[in-house]
């Protein structure tokens, strides 16, 4: 596994608050995930002889919560919402520009690895919907020109990042 | 023998009825005790307790006690002390008998719950029964047809699930029959030690599964198929042969190890098709390995032996060769045979005066059902006097005997000499009279071959590890020219002048009981299904190779380093 080292001072830091090794699947699983944003198989195993498991314990709990990703995720996660308000306000639309920008579909790593688009659910954010979460960041009113606005930004970063 | 300490005892009252269970028993196992059936999937009475399935609700009370006083509150109206019910079903598997427990099990409320979970369960189920291998020894189709409400209210589309993922090499998964009672998991987990089942996705999705790249292979695999309460799990073995309910069922003993576990064998129209555990709490439990599950394939293999002479003709041509080597004869019994057979091995040996010989046969122990001792009653022969000392692997005392020229003939009662160290030129200077099953390099080299039968076929009894008697019975008839081992056996004894011994199992158990001070006090006929433990006290200076199973310590080891 190739974890930062910050990753894996805080899972050794984690793990005895528990009275049972085992009660520290989800805080490491996270941990992971924030880290290289999927639990791979690897992680998986990874995860099962830190706490002295079998992968199969691992194995259940990674599937059983949505949230945690078992495929590999653009550098940033872009979060759509879709209930009711923000569906009404034109979240759709807002998720079809960035799949449009980005060349992309639902789910899926864009094809220059920049960003993942996917639905959620209510963001608590309904009086300024659409709204869209990108990794951290709450973006509120995200109606297709913001939401190609933002693309911009993203892209911008990027190629700041690669020159 | 040491008497387990007295349980501590409660009395209970299950619908009406009082009874005194050890504490710590459970709601389900205390009513069977009553004859009240409390319906339940997940529960095991030999794993862990989970409660995932809800089906075993029961009501729960206690007789009402003034707070202050603790005097009991009396019912005016029955005279009786008034009982405190919990207004909300709970369930029995995890509900452990207390003094004064009061448990309902026919009320209302509880059909209600069982016609409401019976409901749930069968919103997804296939219904495939008609095609499934668990039809007639299903506890869902039992339990929806004694419980459930009878016909369906469901007309949204079932999910769909994989019907056919092979688990491991002999169990293959149906997803949608799965009710998710987790029993095949905690056997892994628990038994086996193999923790590779569990549960992914979740809801009405979640699919059992093994871990990816993994595969239920261990040689306890096939114990999950027995426990799983509906058709999820089968037997590739069993799978779409046979319907359970044309099959006569018969009781047996597995022959691979000392452990000796119980097994019942499953024949109709005198062909085997499969081999299940018997429970025996206090050798196997409900489990038995695999590999004995194989064993009945050997009674149609084709290197089976079967004669075209009489045994009458057999017999005499065995006199004839044996009354030629006279004085130069060696036996090698088995650890194979029966405690009867060795007992007429042993009246053999001693009418042609011969020395005898047992091959010890050992493999690696796994700590669970299988010993390293991988004869089944190499404990009778101590006890029928047919040896006084553990035997070894190889022959070599015989084998410097026939180079010498001391043994000119041996009967071999079912052993392969060649793999017990003879070598061909070896065999080549001997006369051999061969009891035997199956084909090998003694019955090609031996002057009289005489075709017996295997376990499925006869009865008898074998002592296991822990010195427990048990006995099997006769599942299928032998095939034509294949001899009854105790009949050849006794018939060859009176020829060679020996005792005239019956050959019926019963007639000769009285020999046995009169003979051997082992078995004094017992009787084939009494023997219970579950075996009996005899004094093992004149052989506890022997080291017997065996580690730790189950229900077995080597108590022997200690006892010999104090020696
Ligand atoms: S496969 Fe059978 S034993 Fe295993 S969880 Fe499903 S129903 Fe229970
Ligand atoms: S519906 Fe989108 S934030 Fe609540
Ligand atoms: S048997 Fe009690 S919940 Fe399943």
């Amino acid at each position: 596994m190739n974890l930062k080292p910050e990753t894996l001072a805080r899972i050794d830091e984690v793990i005895p608050h528990y009275a049972s090794k085992r009660s520290a699947t989800l805080p490491l699983l996270h941990l992971i995930q924030e880290d290289v944003g999927w639990i791979s198989k690897e992680a998986i195993e990874w995860v099962a002889a830190k706490l002295e498991l079998q992968p199969i314990n691992v194995y259940e709990v990674v599937t059983f919560y949505p949230m945690f990703r078992q495929k590999p995720i653009g550098r940033r996660h872009i979060k759509v919402c879709r209930t009711l308000s923000c569906a009404l306000m034109g979240g759709y639309k807002t998720c079809e520009t960035f799949e449009k920008e980005f060349d992309t579909k639902m789910g899926e790593v864009s094809p220059d690895g920049e960003v993942t688009v996917e639905f959620v659910e209510c963001l608590a954010s309904c009086g300024t919907a659409p709204v869209v979460m990108i990794d951290d960041e709450l973006h509120e009113n995200v109606d297709s020109a913001k939401a190609k606005h933002l693309c911009g930004q993203i892209k911008a970063e990027a190629s700041q990042r690669k020159t | 023998m040491i008497q387990p300490a007295k349980p501590d005892l409660v009395t209970v009252n299950i619908d009406g009825k009082e009874i005194a269970v050890p504490k710590g028993t459970n709601v389900i196992d205390a009513a069977r005790q009553v004859g009240v059936d409390v319906p339940h999937y997940c529960y095991h009475p030999k794993l862990s307790v989970v409660g995932n399935c809800r089906m075993c609700l029961v009501e729960l009370g206690m007789p009402a006690v003034d707070p202050v006083s603790k005097a009991p509150i009396m019912d005016p109206a029955t005279g009786r002390q008034k009982v405190n019910w919990i207004p909300r079903p709970q369930i029995g598997c995890a509900t452990y008998a207390s003094q004064g427990l009061h448990i309902r099990t026919q009320t209302a409320q509880i059909k209600d719950c069982r016609e409401g979970v019976t409901e749930f369960l069968l919103i997804n189920h296939p219904l495939d029964c008609p095609i499934c291998d668990k039809a007639g020894e299903c506890m869902l189709q039992e339990q929806s047809t004694g419980y459930g409400r009878g016909y369906s209210r469901f007309i949204e589309n079932k999910n769909v699930k994989p019907k056919r993922t092979l688990l491991g090499p002999r169990v293959v998964l149906d997803d949608e029959r799965c009710i998710l009672c987790s029993r095949c998991i905690r056997f892994c987990k628990e038994v086996a030690k193999d923790d590779v089942l569990g549960f992914i996705d979740r809801g009405s999705y979640s699919t059992l599964t093994c871990y990816p790249g993994k595969a239920l292979e261990n040689n306890y695999s096939l114990n999950t198929v027995d426990i799983c309460p509906v058709g999820a799990l089968t037997s590739t073995d069993f799978r779409f042969k046979m319907r359970v309910w044309f099959l006569k069922q018969t009781n047996s003993i597995d022959t691979e190890s000392s452990v000796g576990a119980n097994t019942v064998v499953w024949s109709r129209e005198g062909v085997i098709h499969r081999i299940t555990p018997r429970r025996n709490d206090e050798v196997n439990d409900t489990w038995m390995a695999d590999s004995g599950r194989l064993l009945y394939k050997a009674v149609g293999a084709e290197n089976r032996l079967a004669s075209k002479e009489t045994l009458d003709a057999l017999i005499a041509s065995a006199a004839d060769v044996l009354t030629d080597a006279e004085g130069a004869i060696a036996v090698v019994g088995s650890g194979r045979s029966s405690v009867e057979e060795q007992f007429l091995t042993r009246k053999l040996a001693d009418a042609v005066k011969a020395r005898v010989f047992l091959v010890a046969r050992s493999g690696a122990g796994d700590g669970i059902l299988i010993s390293s001792d991988r004869n089944p009653n190499v404990r009778g022969a101590l006890i029928t006097g047919l040896i006084d000392k553990l035997p070894s692997e190889r022959l070599d005392t015989l084998a410097g005997g026939i180079d010498s020229g001391e043994i000119k003939a041996v009967i071999s009662v079912g052993e392969d000499l060649t793999s017990a160290g003879i070598t061909p030129e070896q065999l080549g200077k001997i006369s051999i009279v061969h009891f035997g099953t199956h084909a090998n390099s003694t019955s090609d080299a031996a002057k009289v071959v005489v075709p017996t039968l295997t376990v499925f076929e006869k009865a008898g009894t074998f002592v296991n590890q822990q010195f427990r008697l048990q006995k099997f019975a006769k599942a299928v008839p032998a095939k034509p020219g294949m001899h009854d081992d105790l009949d050849a056996l006794s018939r060859l004894t009176a020829a060679m002048g020996g005792a005239s011994l019956p050959s019926d199992l019963h007639e000769l158990w009285e020999v046995l009981t009169k003979e051997l001070p082992a078995l004094a006090t017992t009787t084939y006929r009494t023997l219970p299904e579950t075996g009996l433990l005899l004094d093992a006290t004149p052989w506890s200076g022997l080291r017997f190779p065996e580690g730790e199973t189950l229900h077995f310590k080597p108590a022997a080891s200690e006892e010999g380093v104090k020696a």
